[in-house]
């Protein structure tokens, strides 16, 4: 089995908050994050996809067109975008790194034809990041 | 968790420490043979990142597995606060026993770590520079 990683960068913006709670203990919870304007982190995203190489042309999947599902389901769909407001699949949610994570998964796995996703890992920051994975593959 | 999936928290650390990598169980010839110039008598230093890694349910009220105030504050007491600025063969208790390599430093970060009460600890890496890294998963990896 052989393990590709491609990264894509992209840049939004978010706040948490959660309805159900007051205001006190948003606050309490969620710190300057609970900042009602939001604030923006440039993101960096690594997607791992395993698979064995086709014997004609070497590849897991063509890397282009991995490329293209990863524009088309997460740049076009989170790149300078407010995640409260502007992304369907995360009303409702928090948007921290591991809903944002599990997104990022849901909307991928799908897509990926050729091998299979392995993992996500979201950094929101270079010292904070989330995985995600199907239960049972090793993180790895 | 019902949709198959594992999340995990990954939040990155530094500390700076010095050490000296010497056996006792060896001559000192052999210690420089096998350390080089890690040996050195006066210890050195190094910048060290610890990555840290916690897995397990993602609270829906807070999207959170652990929240990083809980996190950080038990790295810190339990890791950073200890080693950052220290040298580690005489200031950290189990280097008094072993030789503090990266390995077994990773090894010593895992054991104060695994008892963090709010999630699973998955994995302490531990990067000594930028060029070498370890990491240890517990005695089932």
């Amino acid at each position: 089995m052989v393990y590709l990683t491609r990264k894509l960068e992209f840049s939004a913006s978010h706040l948490y908050n959660n309805p159900a709670l007051s205001a006190e203990e948003n606050k309490r919870i969620f710190g300057k994050c609970n900042n009602p304007h939001g604030h923006g982190h440039n993101y960096t995203l690594e997607v791992t996809v395993a698979g064995e190489p086709d014997p004609v042309t070497g590849m897991v999947l063509d890397l282009k067109e991995l490329k293209e599902i990863l524009d088309r389901e997460i740049t076009q769909r989170m790149d300078h975008r407010f995640l409260n407001y502007e992304v369907e699949e995360l009303k409702g949610q928090i948007p921290t790194c591991e809903n944002i994570a599990r997104v990022i998964w849901n909307l991928l796995e799908p897509k990926i034809r050729k091998g299979r996703l392995y993992k996500v890992r979201l950094y929101e920051t270079p010292e904070l990041f989330a995985e995600c994975y199907r239960n049972g593959a090793q993180g790895a | 968790m019902s949709d198959g999936l594992k999340i995990e928290l990954g939040r990155r650390y530094q500390f700076s420490a010095s050490h000296r990598l010497h056996s006792d169980q060896l001559s000192d010839e052999e210690n420089r043979r096998v350390y080089g110039k890690c040996n050195n008598p006066y210890g050195h230093g190094h910048n060290y990142t610890v990555e840290v890694r916690v897995s397990g349910n993602v609270d829906p009220a807070t999207g959170m597995i652990a929240n990083l105030v809980d996190l950080d504050g038990f790295v810190e007491r339990e890791v950073l606060e200890p080693f950052d600025h220290k040298l580690l063969n005489a200031e950290v208790a189990a280097f008094r026993e072993s030789v503090p390599t990266t390995e077994n430093l990773c090894k010593e970060i895992y054991r104060r770590l695994k008892h963090f009460p709010k999630a699973k600890l998955e994995c302490v890496r531990v990067e000594e520079t930028s060029n070498n890294a370890f990491e240890y998963a517990g005695e089932e990896f």
